[in-house]
C-alpha cells in the first residue's frame, strides 16, 4: 500500500488490486492457499449438484449401517446408512457459508468501531477502545458456547454468535491504521475544505484501510470456520443444516471412533483442516503484501 | 517498576473484573423464557407455586437488588445452586478445578518448552528445509480442530493399537496396591488429552518465537556479536532470545484464552472430569447456574493472566520499565 488512494483514483485502486493478485500468485504460500480454496469452493458448489444428498434416504438393512467404502458408497455410510461422500459435499457448503457470513459481521462491526474510534479520537476513541479491549480479553470459545446455549441452535444464531465475538481484533487493527491516516495531509486538507465526517471516512479513509481489512478478513474466516466446527461438535449446531462439525458430532456420539469407522470421522475433519489451512495460507500471504507495517521492513 | 504503572494496571484489572461480573450477570438474565419454569423443568406450575419459587430464588426483587445479592454471594464464594447436581456450584467446581489445572498445566509446559525451542531452531536456520517444514507443520496443526485431533488419537491409540486409556481420569473399578500404582494410572490417562491440547496450540508459540527472533537476528548488534567470533548458540540465546522474549510473553496471555477453549473440547472428547467437561454437561443439561459460574471462572482466569503478562512485560522491557 505504497500509494495513498483518493476517491478519483478508481483506476489506481484497480491497479493496486491487480498487483496484489499478482504478488499473491507469485508467493508460493499464497498460491497454495488460492488453489486449495478454489478446489474446495468448486467441490462445495458443483459437488451437491452431481451427487445430491438426501438426508431421508436411510439404509434398509443392518449391513447398510457404517458400511465400508465400496463402489456403491465411495466413502462408506454413516450411522443411518446414508452415503458419506454426498453428506460430506453437502456439509461443505454449510461450513463455508457460516464461516463467510460470520466474517462479514465481524468485519463490519470491527471496521465501523475502528473507523469511528480512530477518526474522532479523544473520548470517543477512549470509550470505544475500552469496550473493544473488554471483548478482546473474553475467552472466545466459552463465550460462543454460552451464547449458543442461551439463544438456541440454528444457523442464524450460530452465524450471529461467531460474528459478534470475532470483531475486536479487527477494530484494533483498523483503528491504529486510521490514526496514522487521520494526520495525513490529504485528509487534513479535505477537512479544511469543509468535507463532512461521513464523506471523509467513507471516501478518503476507508479505501485506504480496505486492503488491510481484506487481508485480515481472510484470516478471520479461518477462525470462524473452526469456531463453527467446535460449536457443532459440542451439539450446539443447527441439526437441520448439517456442517462438517455436525457430522463429527454424530460420528463421535454414535461411537464411530471406538468402532474404527474411520471413513466417517476422517473426511469431515480433513475438510475442515484443508479449508482452514487454505484461508490461513492465503491470509498470511495477503497480510505480508498489504500490511504497511510489515512492508516497511522488507 | 514505577508505582504509577502498577496502579494503572491494577485499575485496569479491577475495572475489567467488575465489567465481566456485570456482563455475566446480565447475560444470564436475558434468557428467553421464565427461569422459574426452567427450574421446575415443566410448565405445569400453579401461579402460587411459581410465585413461591420466584421469591425463593429472589427473582421477584428488582434487577439492581438481584445484582447486589449476586455480587455479595460471589464475594463469599457462593456461585449459586446447581439444578442438575442438586449441590452448590462452588463445591462441584472445587472438585473439578484440580483435574483441569493438571491437564492444562502439563500441556502448557510442553507447549511453551517445545514451542519456544522449535521456534529458536527454525529462526536460527531461517530459509532451510527444517525451517519451512516447521512453519508449515505449525500452520497445519493450528488448522486442526482440537476435538478432531483428540478423535484421531483415540482411534490410533485406543481402537487401533490398544495401548492407552481414552476415557476418564482413572481406570473404573480398579483397585491399586499402592498410591504409586494409582498415580501411574492417572498419568496414563493424562497422556492422550495432554498431547491433543499441546499439538494444536504449539504452532502459535513456534511461529511467534520464530518471527520475533528472526527480527532480532537481523539487527546490527547481532552482526557485531557474530563478527566478534561469538558462537552461534551464544548469539542466538544471549543476544537473540533475550530480546525476542517480549512477543512470546504477550502470546502467553493469548494462549490462556485459547487453552480454555481447547480444554472444553479435549475434556469432552476424553471424558476428563474437569471444568471443560462440566461446561459441556451444563450446556447439555441446561444447568445455567453451573454454566454461568464456569464462564465467569474462565473469563476471570484469562483476565488475570492478561494482567500478569502485562506486568511481566513491563518488568522485562527496560524501556517500558523506566518510562
Amino acid at each position: 500500500m505504497a500509494a495513498i488512494l483518493r476517491p478519483e483514483d478508481a483506476t489506481k485502486s484497480r491497479a493496486v488490486f491487480r498487483r496484489t493478485i499478482h504478488e499473491l500468485w507469485s508467493d508460493a504460500t499464497g498460491r497454495t492457499g488460492i488453489i486449495v480454496l478454489m478446489i474446495v469452493t468448486l467441490a462445495a458448489v458443483v459437488g451437491p449438484m452431481l451427487l445430491p444428498f438426501d438426508p431421508s434416504k436411510v439404509g434398509s438393512v443392518a449391513a447398510d449401517i457404517f458400511a465400508r467404502p465400496s463402489h456403491a458408497h465411495l466413502l462408506g455410510t454413516d450411522e443411518l446408512g446414508r452415503d458419506i461422500l454426498r453428506e460430506f459435499l453437502a456439509a461443505a457448503g454449510v461450513s463455508l457459508i457460516v464461516g463467510l457470513s460470520a466474517t462479514v459481521i465481524s468485519i463490519g462491526v470491527g471496521a465501523i468501531i475502528g473507523l469511528v474510534a480512530g477518526y474522532f479520537g479523544r473520548w470517543v476513541d477512549a470509550l470505544l477502545m475500552r469496550f473493544t479491549d473488554f471483548f478482546l480479553v473474553l475467552p472466545t470459545i466459552p463465550l460462543v458456547i454460552v451464547l449458543a446455549a442461551i439463544f438456541g441452535q440454528n444457523l442464524e444464531v450460530t452465524i450471529l454468535v461467531i460474528g459478534l465475538t470475532g470483531w475486536p481484533p479487527i477494530a484494533r487493527i483498523v483503528r491504529s491504521q486510521v490514526l496514522t491516516l487521520r494526520e495525513r495531509q490529504f485528509v487534513v486538507r479535505v477537512e479544511a475544505m469543509g468535507g463532512s465526517h461521513l464523506r471523509l471516512m467513507g471516501l478518503h479513509i476507508l479505501p485506504n484501510v480496505a486492503p488491510l481489512i481484506f487481508a485480515n478478513a481472510v484470516l478471520v474466516i479461518a477462525g470462524s470456520i473452526l469456531a463453527e466446527a467446535t460449536l457443532a461438535f459440542l451439539g450446539l449446531g443447527d441439526p437441520v443444516h448439517v456442517s462438517w462439525g455436525t457430522m463429527l458430532h454424530f460420528a463421535f456420539a454414535t461411537g464411530a471412533v471406538g468402532r474404527g469407522v474411520w471413513w466417517y470421522f476422517l473426511p469431515p475433519g480433513l475438510g475442515i483442516v484443508i479449508v482452514v489451512l487454505g484461508f490461513t495460507l492465503a491470509g498470511h500471504s495477503l497480510d505480508r503484501i498489504l500490511n504497511p507495517r510489515l512492508q516497511e521492513r522488507r | 517498576m514505577r508505582l504509577a504503572v502498577l496502579g494503572r494496571k491494577l485499575a485496569w484489572l479491577a475495572g475489567t473484573l467488575a465489567a465481566v461480573v456485570t456482563f455475566n450477570f446480565l447475560l444470564f438474565r436475558v434468557l428467553p423464557g421464565d427461569p422459574v419454569t426452567l427450574y421446575a423443568r415443566s410448565g405445569h406450575l400453579t401461579p402460587q407455586a411459581a410465585a413461591q419459587l420466584r421469591s425463593l430464588f429472589g427473582l421477584d426483587k428488582p434487577l439492581v437488588e438481584q445484582f447486589w445479592i449476586y455480587v455479595r454471594g460471589l464475594v463469599h464464594g457462593d456461585l449459586g445452586f446447581s439444578q442438575a447436581y442438586h449441590r452448590p456450584v462452588a463445591d462441584i467446581i472445587a472438585e473439578r478445578l484440580v483435574n483441569t489445572l493438571l491437564l492444562v498445566g502439563l500441556a502448557t509446559l510442553l507447549v511453551v518448552g517445545i514451542g519456544v525451542a522449535m521456534g529458536v531452531v527454525s529462526a536460527s536456520r531461517r530459509g532451510s528445509k527444517v525451517d519451512s517444514a516447521t512453519v508449515f507443520g505449525s500452520l497445519v496443526f493450528w488448522s486442526m480442530p482440537t476435538f478432531w485431533v483428540g478423535m484421531l488419537l483415540i482411534f490410533a491409540f485406543g481402537t487401533w493399537v490398544k495401548i492407552l486409556p481414552t476415557r476418564g481420569i482413572s481406570t473404573v473399578g480398579a483397585t491399586f496396591s499402592s498410591s504409586f500404582a494409582s498415580t501411574l494410572d492417572v498419568m496414563k490417562h493424562l497422556i492422550l488429552p495432554t498431547i491433543t491440547l499441546a499439538l494444536v496450540d504449539i504452532g502459535q508459540f513456534v511461529l511467534i518465537t520464530r518471527s520475533s527472533l528472526v527480527d532480532v537476528l537481523t539487527e546490527d548488534f547481532v552482526t557485531t556479536a557474530k563478527a566478534k567470533g561469538m558462537s552461534r548458540r551464544r548469539v542466538v540465546w544471549r543476544h537473540g532470545m533475550r530480546n525476542a522474549m517480549l512477543p512470546v510473553v504477550t502470546t502467553s496471555a493469548l494462549y490462556i484464552g485459547l487453552v480454555v477453549g481447547g480444554a472444553i473440547q479435549v475434556e469432552t472428547v476424553f471424558s476428563w472430569p474437569g471444568m471443560g467437561e462440566l461446561t459441556f454437561d451444563a450446556v447439555k443439561l441446561r444447568d445455567y447456574a453451573v454454566l454461568e459460574a464456569c464462564f465467569l471462572l474462565f473469563a476471570v482466569t484469562v483476565i488475570v493472566a492478561n494482567f500478569l503478562s502485562d506486568l511481566l512485560y513491563v518488568w522485562l522491557d527496560p524501556r517500558v520499565r523506566e518510562a
